[in-house]
């Protein structure tokens, strides 16, 4: 009997996705589950021309949130320009490792945020309050550039969200949350913001610990309306360089390319991923 | 979309109508506010939903609501607890707001008479009234979900048009965040946060909120009205009541202590914590 995928309708288009810097990084962390990197070009950068394109027709549609990513977005030479344009039509997260930051990037973000009036978040990956817990995954040396921006934007008066993930030793106890958050504290961040998000058995993370098994799979389950609703993708899409994807999760499988414009993106998805699997076990959402 | 699953009433047409955001049972709030809403002139009060949480007592608000027979619509909190639900369903995703999210409900279960219960079951979804000829929507979160929270910060014009045509609607009136503001995106079009009376605005001052719309020489004019009360009683009452320190320090101090993990940057900001 073959098992077919359940659908996941979109319900509103509420949260749009850039791929901003493809899958280009300064950092090649060993969890990546696009396995970003300074020499991936699997989605190259994204041009302001681009974004423009497409937050036009996101106005259209009443698009409530933009998120930026890559790869690193501080990579793209046009990212301030970017989040400037999308800060005119709704609220802004920007995903970063916040090596790149300078004190002179901060001070820009800070006055983009204070023109606009909506909120421009930016969410900062460490993985570990010490350099032995978070160097291993995301790179030697790592830890104290990533601190280094943090403290930046703290001193510019920007209070960014801390995300590590499950693979950061600890996130999960109560014990481990309050040392991060303890840990924030000491670096600037007066009111810590701390995200934990799940791991994805896609990329660069199978070979950290392995791929998904063939039991972790939506195929042949049957979700109610509830449980389709409460997945991200009811309510979100992705814009790369190459065309429209239906989450920031799937842009390496060329079955999750839904079109080249959001208009024609609208429709339901096949849920038939094994990281579907994770989205509705966990109730990952990759939002803030 | 609206949320078809939630009953939706149609109310009459009025000239001047005060909304009541969260009260989070600060029954000492909603008294004031009731004064206020009649000293104002206002043709109808609307109560938004949420009338548990966060303070003491909980039967003594759902009393003052039944004993002015003010129209009002279910929130997360009537919803639940009609439905003898285990939380809240807040829609917070931080484990340390649920953590007090959860102390909240819980006091608030425990004391709710089952006859206060059901008659919020009975309560409606949505209410559609109509102000100075403007088709207003109420609701509690959002039109199309009763949870969803709609701050200033991340609620932009292009998803307010699209959301007044999906409903029909010119108005929103909503509640939910606790934090009250309003956006209009062309003349008498617009969503309205009602604001709430159950815990200060996170900004220092001890005063609640309420939020008063009227039909002013042919457009809609909203007024967000201070409303003070005697907030060192409503401390006393939440200590002698054992609810957590961190909610009486905010009725105390006017800084949001927790629930503030859900804040978007700008909104989180404006606190001290």
């Amino acid at each position: 009997m073959s098992r077919s995928a359940p659908s996941s309708p979109l319900v509103a288009l509420d949260t749009l996705w850039f791929q901003v810097a493809g899958t280009l990084c300064n950092l090649q962390c060993t969890h990546c589950f696009i396995s970003s990197s300074p020499t991936n070009h699997a989605h190259e950068m994204m041009t302001l021309a681009d974004v423009r394109r497409y937050l036009e027709e996101a106005e259209r549609l009443g698009v409530k949130e933009y998120y930026l990513t890559g790869g690193e977005p501080f990579l793209n030479r046009e990212i301030l320009e970017i989040i400037e344009a999308a800060l005119a039509f709704g609220p802004v997260s920007v995903l970063t490792n916040g090596v790149l930051i300078r004190p002179e990037t901060a001070a820009r973000l800070r006055a983009l945020s204070d023109a606009s009036p909506y909120s421009l978040d930016l969410r900062i990956s460490i993985d570990g309050a010490d350099a032995a817990t978070n160097d291993p995954i995301r790179g030697e040396g790592t830890f104290e550039r990533i601190l280094a921006g943090i403290r930046i934007l703290a001193a510019a008066g920007l209070n960014p969200v801390v995300t590590v993930t499950e693979a950061c030793e600890g996130a999960l106890s109560a014990e481990g949350r309050a040392r991060l958050l303890a840990f924030l504290r000491q670096a600037g961040l007066t009111q810590p913001r701390l995200k934990v998000m799940p791991l994805l058995r896609l990329g660069a993370e199978t070979r950290r610990s392995r791929a998904y098994a063939e039991w972790e799979s939506l195929m042949g389950r049957t979700l109610t309306a509830e449980e389709a609703e409460a997945l991200q993708c009811s309510s979100c899409r992705m814009v790369t360089s190459k065309g429209v994807y239906v989450c920031p999760i799937l842009i390496d499988f060329a079955g999750a390319r839904m079109a080249g414009t959001l208009a024609e993106a609208l429709g339901p998805f096949a849920l038939s991923y094994a990281a579907c699997f994770t989205c509705h076990e966990q109730g990952l959402s990759c939002r803030t | 979309m609206p949320d078809l699953k939630r009953r939706t009433e149609d109310h009459g047409r009025f000239g001047r109508v005060a909304f009541l955001g969260g009260i989070y049972s600060n029954y000492l709030a909603l008294a004031e506010a009731l004064r206020v809403a009649r000293a104002r002139g206002a043709d109808a009060v609307y109560a938004l939903g949420d009338f548990g949480a966060f303070g003491p007592h909980p039967d003594r608000t759902v009393e003052i609501l039944r004993e002015a027979g003010l129209p009002a619509i279910q929130g997360n909190y009537e919803e639940s607890l009609s439905a003898d639900a285990d939380d809240c369903h807040c829609g917070y995703t931080d484990p340390r707001d649920n953590h007090f999210a959860q102390i909240s409900y819980d006091y608030t279960r425990e004391r709710t008479s089952h006859e206060h219960k059901a008659w919020m079951g009975t309560l409606p979804g949505h209410i559609r009234i109509s102000i100075g000829g403007r088709k207003v929507l109420l609701c509690h979160g959002s039109p199309r979900k009763i949870n969803e929270f709609l701050w200033e910060s991340t609620t932009p014009a292009p998803f307010i048009r699209k959301l007044l045509h999906d409903i029909d609607a010119d108005l929103v009136v909503c509640t939910h965040t606790g934090l009250h503001w309003a956006r209009f995106v062309e003349p008498g079009r617009g969503v309205v946060n009602a604001g709430a009376l159950g815990r200060p605005a996170n900004d220092g001052r001890t005063q609640v909120w309420m939020t008063v719309v009227e039909n002013r020489a042919g457009e809609l004019a909203v007024e967000h009205v201070p409303v003070a009360y005697d907030h060192g009683r409503l401390a006393r009452e939440m200590r002698e009541e054992r609810l957590p320190e961190e909610f009486v320090q905010t009725v105390l101090t006017g800084y949001w202590t927790t629930c503030l993990e859900i804040l978007p940057a700008k909104e989180r900001a404006r606190g001290r914590h």
